[in-house]
């Protein structure tokens, strides 16, 4: 069950992967082949059911591009 | 019924300088102007105001500039080593156009000199921008203690007027003589308030101010030195400030600022006894430069006599302004009563002079 | 946009003080994390309206005062000390930060910087050690490690033409005006958290006026170093933090 979800600003982005080596739980990958429009490759955020929204790629993220958010229990 | 004091010039310095409502030095000692700096530490505390020794005059013309930033009347004072030093930091401030008031109390030159004692050799530099990038900065030359003080309120003025640093020039012999004054505060007008200053956004309703570098702050390259190119071409046309003594019907204008302007007053005066038909222009803005009253006054006596207590600095700009069918002479350091450090331009030195030049 | 998103709460972002921009950092500089410290620990002690930031000459330049939404100026190379002296001596109740490089606050500046230090000035600089000069290429700094290969050291820094790299929260340390001197990293999440406690340890102490902070942060210069962001990573793993232990080496209450 996912805890969290995250969403990334393309446009800031400049593929410095550093969200990816942080990520604990494997949720971003290198996408192969999408760029933004500087030319940085981008990430993906895939394996969503994994996400415990720690924050640690918002932290992590020099361009402070990455906004984490949590599911808000009923 | 003003106060009137006994001071020093450089006593004159600090005065004008707390007259003006400055609460802020900066600055470090160096011969011959330590004395203010002293006056300021002992003062400034008194008023609610801060002293910092600095370093080196590197630091001090930082603080200046931080200062500056801040929004408060700031100053430094040094003498000609200290003030090169000073020079990329009178440079940042010409650029972000932060007002200042920086006094240079010259000694001879170049590098260690005499070690503090009498000189004009700091002419060009002060005129020419003293530091890169081809700015310039008003730069006052008062000559007596009285001027200084009224000058040092005027020079916080125009600093903030303009948006720039603003140099006063005395000398070793300005400096350490002492004359009467009086204690008087002018009014010049009034002046836009800061908004620009560095003082936290909570100050300034939320909105940040940043300088960064003027270039990328706000004008962009060209616009920013079609700006400066305008306002200093204001200035020459507002600021220009200079004195004449018995120029209506001299037939031999002599030309000569600061303490080497009394001494040539007093040659005026000497040469007039003995039938030398002698006048004065004494610039008081060395920059702007007062090339238009130069041309009017030269013209009308026909010669002119740059005095100056250096190898010729002053001469280059009088030369500069006028047509070569007016000679020009100069009397340079050679003119001192002797070749040591404690040598002095006489005004009956000045008289032999008009005498060779006249045949 | 996510529909999914309005079920959810932030809990990361950006930072409320962090300007949103394509910033001028190369990928993978730890300047923008270093940013992302200074703003988070402004906005948790409550001082972004008091705040007037210095920024050295280099990446800080045009870095920190375009990203961080407070009060700035820059500074002629190595002079933020002596500027940032008199804006606090004129705003005692501002909190005046300054941020500089290897070179602006190690080598031309350090005569400014040891002055300041000296006053026991209550401000609080934040140190850049990326043990190179990035802006201008990837020179040698006085941070260079001993073997490092930079433009101005092609066959790697020797003692006998350069010396040995520098040290300055230990020197800080020892100086009496210095209230708060600690060296950090952000090249991992527990890192991370550390530094911004240092940080706030050290901006607690200018509020409360007691001396001088100083906080290092050992960073990378992917293209200064010529490896990738990863790999900068490890180098500060394995090479940069051998030379430079990090820790506190100075932290009181009160100067005697």
């Amino acid at each position: 069950m996912p805890k969290g979800k995250i969403k990334i600003t393309e446009e800031f982005c400049k593929g410095c992967q550093l969200c990816i080596q942080f990520c604990k739980q494997g949720c971003i990958e290198i996408s192969s082949d999408r760029y933004n429009p500087n030319g940085f490759l981008l990430p993906d955020f895939v394996n969503e059911d994994d996400c415990i929204a720690c924050g640690i790629c918002a932290w992590m993220c020099p361009e402070c591009t990455i906004d984490v958010y949590k599911y808000i229990e009923e | 019924m003003s106060e009137r004091l006994l001071v020093s010039g450089n006593n004159a310095v600090a005065r004008g300088a707390i007259q003006a409502d400055c609460k802020y030095f900066f600055g470090y000692p160096i011969t011959p102007q330590s004395e203010i700096p002293e006056y300021m530490s002992k003062e400034l505390p008194k008023i609610g105001g801060v002293f910092v020794q600095s370093e080196s005059e590197s630091g001090s013309i930082y603080m200046v500039y931080g200062g500056g930033l801040a929004g408060a009347r700031i100053m430094t004072s040094t003498s000609s080593p200290g003030f090169s030093l000073m020079a990329e930091g009178i440079s940042y401030l010409a650029e972000q156009e932060i007002p200042a008031v920086i006094v240079n109390v010259m000694r001879m030159g170049p590098g260690i000199g005499t070690g503090g004692q009498g000189g004009q050799t700091d002419y060009l530099q002060v005129t020419k921008g003293c530091g890169h990038g081809g700015y310039k900065n008003i730069v006052l030359a008062p000559s007596s203690c009285q001027e200084i003080f009224d000058q040092m309120q005027l020079a916080f003025y125009l600093a903030d007027k303009y948006r720039g640093p603003v140099l006063v020039v005395t000398d070793f012999i300005l400096g350490e003589m002492e004359e009467i004054i009086n204690i008087k505060t002018h009014e010049f007008g009034s002046l836009p308030p800061k908004e620009w200053a560095l003082t936290g956004k909570d100050k300034r309703g939320g909105e940040r101010a940043i300088h960064v570098a003027a270039f990328f702050s706000y004008l962009g390259i060209l616009n920013y030195h079609m700006k400066q190119i305008e306002k200093y071409k204001n200035i020459q046309e507002t600021e220009v400030r200079y004195d004449t003594y018995l120029t209506d019907d001299c037939d031999m204008l002599l030309v000569a600022y600061g303490s080497s302007a009394r001494i040539a007053r007093g040659a005026v005066d000497m040469g007039r006894a003995k039938g030398y038909k002698l006048g004065l222009l004494r610039p008081i803005t060395l920059w702007p430069f007062p090339s238009d009253a130069l041309v009017q006054h030269a013209k009308k006596a026909g010669k002119v006599l740059v005095i100056e207590d250096s190898q010729g600095q002053l001469v280059e700009d009088v030369k500069a302004y006028l047509d070569s069918d007016i000679p020009v002479h100069l009397l340079g350091m050679w003119g001192r009563h002797n070749a040591g450090g404690g040598g002095i331009i006489h005004p009956e030195r000045i008289i032999e002079e008009v005498e060779k030049i006249n045949g | 946009m996510d529909n999914n998103l309005a079920k959810m709460k932030k809990v990361a972002g950006k930072p409320k003080i962090r300007v949103a921009s394509l910033g001028m950092y190369c990928p993978g500089c730890h300047y923008g994390i270093i940013s992302r410290v200074i703003c988070e620990v402004i906005e948790e002690l409550g001082v972004e309206g008091k705040a007037i930031g210095l920024a050295g000459v280099g990446c800080s330049f045009g870095g920190a005062p375009m990203t961080i939404d407070i009060d700035w100026t820059s500074c002629p190379h190595g002079r933020a000390p002596a500027m940032a002296t008199a804006i606090k001596r004129i705003h005692p109740d501002a909190t005046v930060l300054t941020v500089q490089g290897d070179g602006d606050l190690g080598a031309i500046g350090l005569g400014c910087f040891m002055n300041a230090l000296l006053r026991g000035e209550k401000l609080t600089t934040i140190f850049l050690n990326n043990a190179v000069y990035g802006t201008t290429g990837g020179q040698m700094a006085p941070t260079t490690l001993l073997g490092m290969k930079t433009t101005t050291t092609p066959v790697g820094r020797t003692i006998e033409t350069n010396g040995y790299p520098l040290h300055l929260p230990e020197i800080a340390a020892t100086m009496k005006g210095v209230a708060y001197a600690a060296r950090c990293t952000v090249h991992t999440p527990a890192n991370f958290k550390k530094a911004k406690k240092s940080l706030k340890k050290a901006i607690q102490k200018q509020i409360d006026g007691i001396g001088y902070g100083i906080v290092e942060f050992v960073s990378a210069c992917p293209p200064g170093w010529k490896l990738d962001p990863l790999q900068c990573l490890d180098y500060i793993s394995e090479k940069m933090l051998d030379e430079y232990p990090l820790g506190e080496f100075k932290n009181v209450d009160k100067i005697e």
